[in-house]
């Protein structure tokens, strides 16, 4: 019954900060949405016996994640917002859509049963303790995927790091620096910055 | 505690994709180490899919990481599908990046990151490696589409593409985890087998679930009436990266699609079909009707290309192993006169102007009869004209899908068909009928001609001997 409650309030938490998050205005409130989010999720990593997860969810997105966004907040000057037109001329179709989505979800959901369980129970994984399963299986069975995202990581810092870089090292100014000078490339990167 | 020893034959079934990783690391130090070399990177890119290819068509068929990836048939053909698209792209792309002023040696290695998400799309046997492979896949795209941050159309274009394609992988999580719940399993073929058995009745939690992923395909491939966000990418895109991405991901999104609709839940095929089937006859009419009244030449195609995804639907609806293997064959078909069209599109296009409305092909025929010949025979097989690929490739869609009993579908498709003619033989007409707007020749650098001349092959190739292609992947289909 408390789990049931717990899970409730979480869940309505979530919902509620996540909704918050993207309607505010002022950014700082949205990262501090965003942890309200991050926190209530841990709350339910901790209902499924997950206290491993909780804590790094705690650890690295409450923590490291959004401090960096925090700092990239205060770093970036947002005072001029960014008007994009809406891909749909009324939000009312919008919402309603996703009210119909989250209404037609609703009304399936209860004939949800759950299917065979696996190999790990609540008893075995507390037996051997979450994080070792985690990690032998993570590093066994999950090994193609867990290294897939880690490529998509990889993959994230390039992209990143292509849309940050301001453009100005053309084709013609890059071929005359490589003419001129040496060793161009120390100075043709920006990476730096 | 045991220490357990690594089995390196266990990573044979995925030496391809951990090539092709190893070469976009190589790209990435290779243009920051030798900026002076940097026109060997495309060479680089170009000759590391070669090499992949040959690895993808020697790889022996088999399952690897406990059913997670499989090598079959099917796995094949998409994946030659999706390195085609980039070798073709990446022999277009000097001459183009070098018109737009734009370079960033990042380009080829995300290029090569993305196919690598594809390749492992097309093998996924495993939910979990379906969605990463997806993300894989889409992730370096967002950032091509932004890549020329001068033109401010792009930017606009990426984060419409960001944010949709991060819709439509919410969508598409949530329905995989519903299978997930209702299963105990991520494994495609363990669902399948639980489908066949009976124990896993076809829920109304279960059809929610298979509506979800169906949506979130549907945006992967553009299909209506997920379609919106195509042609404003699509427009707002460097030309090169909406070729691109209007053949690579479009075939990936086609595989998964594929790999889980007609592979996984053929036993729901009743639930699906009927579906597809209004999906198709949307997308097909939402296209071509939207695309007769385009003045841009960009756009023209980008909703060419949102057709074309019905087309495509055609086959898979039909459920048959036939329709399958005529879906794969337009693919093919698709993929050497799509990237044939952009590549023309391409080579129109001068420094500081953009050169994509219709009336910039006016007189293309005074200017440069090649490139005008090479633009007739790939707009004749974009709508469906004999001597062509595309004709025989929309004959096998329309034929599986009849035999299938979707005759309303198919009457839909030929009307839409022939309404299709009326734009691309408009573009016929104005680059041979009309006066020229301007004088200066075309010129097609030699990467845009192999790459046209390759294109070219292609649709003509398949033209002129139709069997050959259906046949091969009939029998890659069937030997799985």
């Amino acid at each position: 019954m408390f789990l049931q409650l717990f899970f409730i309030y979480c869940a309505l938490m979530i919902v509620a900060s996540g909704v918050l998050a993207i309607s505010l205005r002022n950014p700082v409130h949205c990262v501090l949405m965003v942890l309200v989010l991050f926190f209530h999720m841990a709350g339910l990593y901790l209902t499924l016996n997950a206290e491993f997860l909780a804590a790094v969810q705690i650890i690295v997105y409450a923590g490291a994640v959004l401090v960096l966004y925090l700092f990239v907040l205060f770093l970036v000057n947002l005072r001029e917002e960014l008007h994009i037109d809406a891909f749909i001329p009324s939000p009312w179709l919008g919402r309603g859509i996703a009210t119909g989505l989250a209404l037609a979800l609703l009304a399936v959901l209860p004939s949800f049963t759950p299917g065979s369980k696996g190999q790990w129970s609540v008893e075995a994984v507390r037996e051997m303790t979450h994080t070792v399963v985690m990690g032998q299986e993570m590093y066994s069975t999950y090994l193609l995927p867990f290294e897939i995202a880690g490529l998509i990581l990889l993959v994230a810092l390039l992209g990143g790091l292509v849309l940050a870089r301001r453009e100005e090292n053309s084709f013609e100014a890059l071929t005359k620096e490589a003419i001129s000078s040496g060793c161009a490339c120390t100075q043709s990167k920006e990476v730096s910055q | 505690m045991t220490t357990a020893a690594i089995q390196w034959t266990a990573m044979a079934p995925i030496l391809p994709e951990l090539f092709l990783v190893g070469v976009a690391v190589m790209l990435i130090g290779f243009d920051l180490f030798l900026p002076r070399q940097r026109q060997l990177l495309p060479w680089m890119t170009v000759v590391g899919a070669l090499a992949a290819l040959g690895m993808v068509l020697g790889a022996q068929p088999g399952e690897g990481f406990g059913g997670m990836f499989v090598i079959d048939g099917y796995a094949t053909i998409f994946k030659i599908i999706c390195l085609g698209a980039v070798i073709i792209t990446t022999l277009m792309s000097e001459h183009f990046l070098r018109i737009i002023n734009l370079r960033q040696g990042e380009y080829y290695s995300l290029l090569v990151l993305s196919l690598v998400g594809m390749l492992l799309m097309a093998s996924a046997g495993d939910l979990m490696v379906l969605y990463l492979g997806l993300e894989l896949m889409a992730l370096p795209i967002y950032a091509l589409v932004g890549l020329h941050k001068k033109d401010g159309r792009t930017s606009e274009a990426a984060i419409k593409y960001f944010l949709m394609g991060g819709f439509a992988s919410a969508l598409l999580l949530f329905g995989l985890s519903l299978f997930y719940g209702l299963s105990g399993t991520t494994n495609i073929a363990a669902i399948s087998e639980l489908l066949s058995s009976g124990d896993l009745v076809a829920s109304p939690v279960f059809l929610a679930a298979l509506g979800l992923i169906i949506a979130g395909f549907s945006f992967k491939v553009a299909a209506a009436p997920f379609h919106l966000w195509t042609p404003d990418v699509y427009e707002g895109a460097p030309t090169l990266v909406t070729a691109f991405m209007s053949v690579g991901p479009k075939a990936a999104g086609f595989a998964i699609f594929g790999r889980v609709v007609f592979l996984g839940f053929a036993d729901l095929q009743p639930h699906w079909a009927p579906v597809l089937a209004f999906m198709a006859i949307l997308t097909m009419g939402i296209g071509n009707i939207t695309a007769l009244s385009q003045t841009s030449l960009k756009r023209m195609l980008a909703y060419s290309s949102v057709a074309h995804a019905g087309y495509a639907l055609l086959g898979l609806l039909a459920g048959t192993a036939e329709g399958m293997a005529a879906t794969m064959t337009y693919l093919v078909v698709y993929l050497f006169m799509n990237l044939g069209a952009f590549a023309i599109l391409m080579a129109l296009a001068q420094p500081g102007r953009r050169c994509e409305s219709l009336e910039d092909c006016k007189g293309l025929a005074t200017r440069s009869p090649l490139a005008a010949a090479l633009m007739l025979i790939f707009l004749f097989s974009l709508t469906g004209i004999p001597p062509t690929g595309g004709f025989i490739g929309k004959f096998y869609l329309l034929k599986s899908a009849f035999m299938a009993g979707y005759s309303l579908t198919v009457v839909a498709a030929v009307i839409f068909s022939a309404i299709s003619a009326y734009f691309y033989l408009r573009v016929v007409r104005y680059m041979y009928m009309d006066d020229p707007q301007e004088s200066t020749p075309v010129v097609l650098v030699p990467g845009m001609k192999a790459a046209l001349y390759l294109c070219a092959l292609g649709v003509l190739g398949l033209g002129f001997f139709p069997g050959s292609l259906l046949q091969w992947t009939l029998s890659a289909l069937s030997g799985m």
